[in-house]
């Protein structure tokens, strides 16, 4: 992207109409939150949170602050690790479900029972079974994202138009070939959708199991992730940090999911092309 | 569109083969499903699709045309019955016969170029000749300038075009086409009909082509084919000798093609009407009424 457009993108109309948006919202929270000191009377809910300008205050404060970084840097690890994990297993997984009639019919009943339980069910029992808290934190975040990548996976293979197959076939295509360049390409949509909805979950699940947990391995502190940030800002009875912690997470959430959205572009150019 | 057939300078890299190969179905039974929702589609079906002659297989729309084809080119087997090419058994798809489907069976992932190169590059001919044949092939439907669009990209003759150009270079032995030009407009049919006949009449491979379109079917056809309604058998077989080649106005124009197709009209009007009735007398007996009445 060239400069020219990329300004001609920042100050576009629906840009201008975000940013218009956001700031409405913060002035009607800054009322809300101000509402005692100014009307006398505390508004329902915004009444009860810190308006804006002190969260910021207190955000400028933690810029500098190694620690909150140190969050940040948990939380992306953990759902990173998590995804990923989900991500090389569940892709495969999905296809050879996809593929095989006799592996589907055999694993198929177990995942569908598996795959209601929520992935915060899964925090004791994987307490239990993970010698350390960060495995665990792990392997709830890898749940996940892992359903949802191995349904949508599934779903996209067996949906494959049955004449882009037939028609391989008929010009001596191998199985392997049928696979790599049929079942696969045809499949990548579906598992970037399935990858992207994915993250999002990631990003739920682990800020409940940082709480839960009590911040992994560290058991509390520097290594604790945004989740337990948040978790600690409440216990410590700093609100502006609770709102910091809320707003880092979507953040974080927002550059995950437009990072695998410019991935899936470049994996699929073919649909831009609609 | 016509005049890039005559393009002599990569004519030579064009090394189409001419072969003689024949169909020969006889007594051809297939059904789907099993107990009492099995559905029979096929009932007794036997024809040739004779070498060096454009056949043209014409019937009821849903008569069972398609699952023909799922048979010939391999796709599925039959329940009873043969077919045979140049004497042997089908039993299964292969590179002799390419089938291009109804709806554009193109891989979207895939530029133009690169779909018409997926025969070659699948059976590890990625090699010299097998590229000159593709731009020789490109040149020929008219897409050099696009050959690397995407086919969502490209209209719906271009399309069918890029197809033919994935089909021919494979150098099949026998086209098989399943009403291809369905859902064209009627001007992008016509020039498809001339431009398809074109290729044909290059080196008179054996071509099996499917369609619900009477005027196309005419136009095309060496060998007409009529299908009975549900389940499908052969009702006709009328040899279509207007000569080749064929153009639009001149077959528009020709009395021996009108009157083929009063006949193929009629013939196709009691199969239509059975499929209309659903097999109820009293329908079927009112539909004849009726089109006495508006005759």
């Amino acid at each position: 992207m060239n400069i020219k457009n990329f300004r001609s993108k920042l100050f576009s109309r629906a840009a201008l109409r975000g940013l218009i948006a956001i700031a409405i919202f913060l002035v009607i929270w800054e009322v809300g939150a101000r509402s005692e000191q100014l009307f006398g009377y505390r508004f329902p809910f915004l009444g009860l949170v810190p308006p804006p300008s002190d969260v910021f205050v207190s955000w400028g404060g933690l810029i500098g602050n190694p620690s909150y970084w140190q969050s940040w840097y948990m939380s992306f690890l953990r759902v990173f690790g998590g995804f990923t994990a989900a991500m090389i297993i569940g892709i495969p997984l999905g296809l050879f479900m996809a593929v095989n009639k006799t592996f589907y019919g055999m694993y198929f009943p177990t995942f569908e029972i598996m795959r209601p339980i929520p992935p915060l069910a899964w925090v004791p029992a994987s307490i239990i079974f993970w010698p350390t808290q960060e495995l665990s934190i792990a392997f709830v975040t890898f749940l996940g994202a892992f359903y949802t990548i191995v349904i949508n996976v599934l779903g996209g293979a067996r949906s494959i138009n049955k004449q882009y197959l037939q028609a391989a076939q008929s010009m001596g295509a191998s199985q392997w070939d049928i696979f790599r360049r049929i079942v696969l390409p045809a499949t990548l949509p579906s598992i970037v959708v399935g990858s992207a909805v994915g993250m999002g979950i990631t990003w739920e699940v682990v800020v409940a199991a940082e709480m839960i947990s009590g911040g992994g391995s560290s058991g509390g502190g520097e290594g604790g992730g945004l989740g337990f940030f948040i978790w600690s800002s409440y216990v410590g009875g700093s609100y502006e940090q609770i709102v910091v912690g809320m707003i880092s997470i979507g953040i974080a959430g927002y550059f995950s999911s437009e990072l695998l959205r410019q991935l899936g572009g470049l994996l699929t150019p073919w649909l831009k092309t609609r | 569109m016509s005049t890039e057939l005559k393009d002599d300078s990569t004519a030579n890299a064009d090394s189409r083969e001419q072969f003689s190969s024949e169909i020969v179905a006889s007594n051809v039974y297939k059904s789907y499903g099993a107990g009492p929702f099995a559905k029979e589609v096929v009932v007794d079906c036997s024809f040739t699709i004779e070498s060096n002659k454009l056949t043209v297989m014409i019937g009821p729309s849903g008569c069972g045309k398609s699952t023909l084809i799922q048979l010939i080119a391999g796709f599925e087997t039959a329940d009873s019955g043969s077919i045979t090419l140049n004497g042997k058994p089908i039993t299964g798809p292969g590179k002799d016969r390419l089938v291009l489907f109804q709806e554009s069976a193109l891989f979207p992932w895939m530029t133009t170029y690169d779909n018409i190169m997926y025969g070659p590059r699948a059976r590890g001919e990625d090699t010299k000749e097998s590229t000159d044949l593709a731009e020789f092939l490109l040149n020929k439907v008219g897409l050099e300038a696009f050959r690397d669009k995407y086919p969502q990209q490209l209209s719906g003759g271009m399309q069918r075009r890029a197809e033919l150009a994935r089909a021919m270079i494979n150098k099949p032995e026998i086209m098989i086409l399943d009403e291809p030009f369905r859902g064209l407009d009627n001007m992008s049919k016509e020039l498809m009909w001339e431009y398809y006949a074109n290729i044909y009449e290059e080196d008179r491979n054996t071509n099996f082509f499917v369609t619900t379109d009477i005027d196309e079917a005419i136009f095309l056809a060496d060998r007409l084919l009529i299908m009975t309604n549900l389940p499908t058998s052969t009702r006709a077989v009328i040899e279509i000798d207007i000569p080749r080649p064929r153009t639009i106005e001149g077959v528009v124009n020709s009395p021996r093609a009108n009157e083929i197709k009063k006949e193929v009209m009629t013939l196709l009007h009691e199969e239509a009407m059975k499929s209309f009735s659903g097999g109820s007398k009293a329908a079927a007996d009112f539909l004849d009424a009726y089109s006495k009445r508006v005759d």
